[in-house]
């Protein structure tokens, strides 16, 4: 079926977030789906620092920003009123990694559990990449951050994997989880839409690349992110109603590509080509994960 | 200087068009029409958004084409007031129909 808002833009160019970063596709995309009837709740990060440097905005529908900590309690607020007042209207968040697993964290865990109708989407670029690419519970093992320093004392980088943030949320029982991917173009489409169908509190778990974080030439933004998905680094599923023994694992690669191929093209993972024996690490985690939930993958 | 609004509030939506971030381009995607598919596929990721889709009769018409037929398609247009340069347009062309090209001032 087409989108009837397709062909609008609710997000204007004119913006400063980086050339080359993927939370402006991601953000276009969502607001195409959702439509202009949405209120858009944004947590501190990139992306509302860049599209918001007073007196100018690039967002096209009501949006609203608090502070770092709190954009679902903000988002659970809108929805209350906007229930009170007996109207239908989306409400959406967008939070950035920061502001999503750590920051935010306990705000929306909340918000979920309370259950109220919002649909909150993180960008997760990995990093605090707005002030300068400290290291985040959702940045992977390996990777250099100027927090997780890479030297003599520590020649890995992050010592700690990534927070799973949607089993996480899934386990509150959120409606819908969905960890999405903008390079997986029709199966990240296809996520948003099934959010927006779901009542109830909403979560999409999506990956950005940051050039300036990832140290990556800005046109390979699409393909590393395709990368990501098609080594098995970045496995896209969905989890319905909090159901986690039955999530669901959308998209498989006919053939896995070795996990070098997405660690190459990233100046934050250089460091780990001096030690073998750390890839084959990150290989033998997504062979792992893969052995464990493959079996989950539904075509 | 301008008074500030109080709450910080902004009420033109999307007026950051009034800042024309074309100026930041070091590299300038230029399509070659007689080869575009017109797939959108550049126009899908173009994060600004600085493509946009022409849909009049007329207007389509005056772009080149590989095919007839295809001259019946939505056309993708780079608006260079904003075009950034990062260059995921010319990466993801399936067709290699965008070069990527030193930008002269």
């Amino acid at each position: 079926m087409k989108n009837q808002y397709e062909d609008e833009e609710f997000f204007a160019p004119g913006h400063g977030m980086c050339a080359g970063c993927a939370a402006p596709i991601i953000v276009k995309w969502v607001l195409k789906i959702a439509g202009p009837n949405t209120i858009v709740v944004n947590a501190t990060g990139c992306l509302e620092v860049a599209t918001t440097a007073y007196p100018r905005t690039s967002w096209k529908v009501p949006w609203l920003h608090v502070a770092f900590e709190n954009a679902a309690a903000a988002a659970s607020g809108v929805e209350a009123a906007v229930k009170a007042k007996g109207e239908k209207t989306n409400i959406i968040v967008f939070g950035g990694d920061g502001g999503t697993v750590d920051i935010g964290f306990q705000a929306l865990s909340g918000m979920v559990e309370r259950g109220h109708n919002v649909l909150y989407v993180l960008y997760d670029n990995e990093a605090y990449m707005n002030t300068g690419i400290q290291r985040s519970g959702a940045t992977p093992w390996g990777a250099w951050t100027t927090t997780s320093k890479v030297g003599e004392a520590n020649p890995i980088g992050k010592l700690r994997p990534k927070k799973p943030i949607a089993k996480i949320i899934a386990a509150h029982n959120a409606s819908y989880v969905a960890t999405a991917n903008p390079a997986m173009f029709q199966d990240f489409k296809k996520k948003v839409e099934k959010a927006m169908s779901y009542d109830g509190p909403r979560f999409l778990h999506v990956l950005s690349s940051c050039t300036t974080g990832w140290r990556h030439d800005p046109s390979k933004t699409i393909e590393i992110l395709r990368l990501a998905s098609d080594t098995g680094l970045f496995p896209l599923y969905e989890i319905i109603d909090g159901d986690i023994e039955n999530m669901r694992i959308t998209y498989k690669p006919k053939e896995f590509k070795p996990v070098e191929e997405y660690l190459k093209m990233q100046g934050r993972f250089r460091h780990l080509f001096k030690h073998p024996e750390y890839i084959k690490k990150l290989q033998d985690d997504v062979n792992a994960w893969w052995e464990k939930y493959g079996k989950h993958y539904i075509k | 200087m301008e008074m500030i609004t109080r709450g910080g509030v902004i009420t033109e939506p999307g007026n950051s068009m009034e800042n024309k971030t074309g100026s930041w381009r070091v590299f300038k995607p230029v399509i070659n029409y007689e080869k575009c598919i017109r797939c959108m596929i550049c126009w899908q990721f173009c994060p600004e958004p600085a493509i946009f889709k022409v849909k009049d009769e007329e207007e389509k018409k005056k772009y080149e084409a590989p095919k007839d037929a295809i001259k019946r398609l939505p056309v993708p247009v780079i608006d260079y007031d904003y075009c950034k340069g990062c260059g995921i347009c010319y990466n993801e062309c399936p067709v290699k129909a965008i070069d990527f090209v030193m930008e002269e001032r």
